[in-house]
């Protein structure tokens, strides 16, 4: 008896099951940062022997200029927009695949929402290059079918950030409340309507809360990368492109601060994780 | 509260005709159960006079309304489900608020119905109790009391009971029945637990294949089935086939059967007969008294013991009888002893090919 109550509730056996993971978690991540972090503190890089020695005025000059603080708030807007956007668009598509669709047209959607994945990053952000510009696709378009002419310019622009960001991201938002959505018995929702609630009642008081995993799981998937992101800034945003990512991403390819940089960084780590330590007790009351 | 019409009701999916010009009438206030084996159109029945699916033709009325076309929300209807289907993000109070809430009826008298609900299920304590907190009894009470708070026309059950284990089902059958009683619904019950229907319906409807095959009070089907489908369906019975002879049927070994039950088939055609296992006395070959009974002679093959009562399978022929014989402390007879098999014409039922 007593063997069995240790073998059950120790970590022995699970240890051949648990170590390739994280073995791969220190050598792939913990390594590299630690040494970014390392590095955060130093006045140069320890590289072709130049004098270094340990300081905290990079993380002293986030609070000093005002303009880290300032593309640091629009990193957080820019996150908190695409997640709601990603929500708004993502959570009626996941609604469909799960509980409207069968069989082979339920599989066909799918591929469409996950067809974002299995293409190159660079590859999309340039399609909407295309796509966006004065006289790309979108706007000899609509000048062919409008009667009258419009200009339509969105490269280089905010909405044009957005709209790149949201289509990468959106599938996340899909996949996570598909998986909530499809596990919610239909018992319970034809139980609401026998009660007297309409289709929107339903939905508001009955899937909507048990989805909220779903919901709360694909945000913070999408909000984290949002805030630091810079690709999808740089390309789509040009000069109207400048956030806290892209300014982290120019220290280490462009000015070669990577002190700074690496400052940078866990400034931002720190600030998303106070922000999801915040909302977590509200967001669990929600649930 | 309100009778329930349902006229000459079909629905097919695909080839698969689910009912086939289906017509009920279920009574006022009555307590209705719905028998049949899967696949019977009886849970499709039940469906569609909650509103979740809809006929391909015919009426369905509730309290002289058409509603055949009226969506769920709006038929005023209660519907317990088989899982119960309880709201897991609310507690319990919150679920059987949800129906008065949706309506917008005002926090007090929600408080105020709820609240009675709750105690007429007994379970006024355990409002702030969320669903997966509470044993399967409970959780049953909980979707009653939600089903029954709106005050609707009729109370639908879908296999209620069938999650429960076989003591607390009979409990709940009782105090089901009480609350029925106390509230006077209508209510239609689907089963396919054949004892769940005999011991809680005003009345049963036995369905197969989408149709109704008999329907009547349960004592009324239970002894004089007209068919040998509702005759085996609901409780047991022994099938004699043979040639109708005017109030009885000869066996194809010339032993005449009386039966004083069922309608009488043409003399000459095909004909059965059938009896129920505890109708049936069963005697040594030699003890074996005159009278006004029908008698087989037959050999004992199994006897299986069932506690209270044993069961003889009794062969004829080639054809095995079942009966029910009472542990009242006799002596039992051995497998393979002759043995004679008496019953009276009252206890044997007629039925037409």
């Amino acid at each position: 008896m007593a063997t069995s109550i240790r073998g059950r509730g120790g970590i022995g056996p699970a240890l051949p099951l648990l170590t390739p993971a994280y073995l791969w978690l220190v050598v792939a991540i913990f390594l590299p940062l630690s040494a970014m972090a390392l590095f955060s503190f130093m006045t140069e890089l320890p590289m072709s022997g130049r004098d270094w020695s340990l300081t905290l005025e990079h993380y002293a000059a986030f609070f000093s200029s005002g303009l880290y603080v300032t593309l640091l708030w629009a990193s957080i807007r820019l996150g908190l927009e695409v997640t709601l956007w990603c929500a708004i668009i993502g959570f009626p598509a996941a609604y469909v695949l799960a509980r409207v669709l069968k069989g082979r047209a339920r599989e066909a959607i799918f591929l469409l929402v996950i067809l974002p994945f299995w293409s190159n990053g660079l590859v999309r952000i340039f399609s909407w290059a295309m796509v966006l510009r004065e006289g790309g696709l979108l706007d000899t378009t609509l000048n062919a079918i409008l009667p009258f002419r419009i200009d339509i310019d969105l490269m280089y622009s905010y909405p044009a950030v957005i709209i790149g960001l949201v289509h990468s991201y959106v599938p996340y938002m899909v996949l996570t409340c598909y998986l909530t959505l499809q596990a919610i018995d239909n018992a319970l929702i034809e139980a609401a309507r026998s009660l007297g609630a309409s289709r929107l009642q339903t939905l508001r008081r009955v899937v909507l809360p048990l989805a909220m995993p779903g919901l709360l799981a694909g945000s913070v998937l999408i909000f984290v990368p949002v805030v630091g992101s810079f690709m999808e800034p740089r390309i789509l945003g040009g000069r109207t492109g400048t956030f806290y990512g892209t300014v982290i991403e120019d220290q280490f390819v462009a000015v070669f601060n990577w002190p700074l940089g690496a400052a940078l960084s866990f400034i931002l780590l720190a600030v998303v994780l106070v922000i999801l330590s915040l909302s977590a007790p509200i967001l669990r009351r929600v649930q | 509260m309100a009778e329930v019409v349902v006229d000459k009701v079909s629905r097919s999916f695909g080839s698969h005709k689910a009912l086939d010009e289906m017509s009920i009438a279920f009574p006022d206030k009555g307590f209705y159960g719905l028998l049949g084996p899967s696949g019977s159109g009886k849970t499709t029945l039940l469906r569609m006079i909650a509103g979740f699916d809809f006929p391909d033709a015919g009426r369905i009325a509730i309290g002289g309304e058409g509603v055949e076309r009226v969506p769920v929300e709006k038929r005023r209807i209660g519907m317990v489900f088989q899982n119960y289907a309880l709201f897991p993000n609310m507690s319990v109070a919150e679920n059987v608020a949800f129906g008065l809430s949706v309506r917008g009826e005002t926090r007090g008298a929600i408080e105020v119905e709820v609240k009675r609900a709750l105690d007429l299920v007994q379970l006024g304590h355990l409002g702030e109790r969320r669903p997966h907190q509470l044993s399967g009894g409970q959780r049953q009470r909980v979707a009653l009391a939600r089903a029954i708070v709106t005050k609707p026309r009729v109370l639908l059950l879908d296999e209620p009971l069938s999650a429960l284990d076989k003591a607390l089902r009979v409990d709940m059958q009782i105090e089901l029945k009480r609350i029925q009683r106390e509230i006077g619904i209508t209510t239609i019950f689907v089963t396919h637990d054949q004892e769940e229907a005999l011991t809680m319906s005003d009345r049963i409807g036995i369905l197969r294949d989408g149709r109704l095959v008999q329907e009547g009070p349960p004592e009324e089907i239970y002894d004089r089935p007209e068919s040998e489908f509702a005759a085996t369906f609901l409780g047991d019975a022994n099938i004699l086939r043979g040639v109708a002879t005017g109030n009885g049927i000869r066996l194809p070994d010339g032993t005449v059967v009386v039966a004083n039950q069922g309608t009488k088939p043409a003399v000459g055609t095909s004909a059965s007969c059938a009896v129920r296992p505890e109708r049936i006395s069963i005697g040594e070959a030699d003890n074996a008294t005159l009278g006004e009974e029908n008698r087989l002679k037959g050999r004992v093959s199994k006897r299986i013991f069932g506690g209270n009562s044993s069961t003889y399978f009794v062969e004829h022929r080639g054809d095995i009888i079942k009966v029910h014989v009472q542990n009242n402390g006799g002596t039992s007879l051995a497998e393979g002893q002759d043995v004679i098999l008496r019953w009276s014409p009252e206890s044997a039922v007629l039925i037409g090919m």
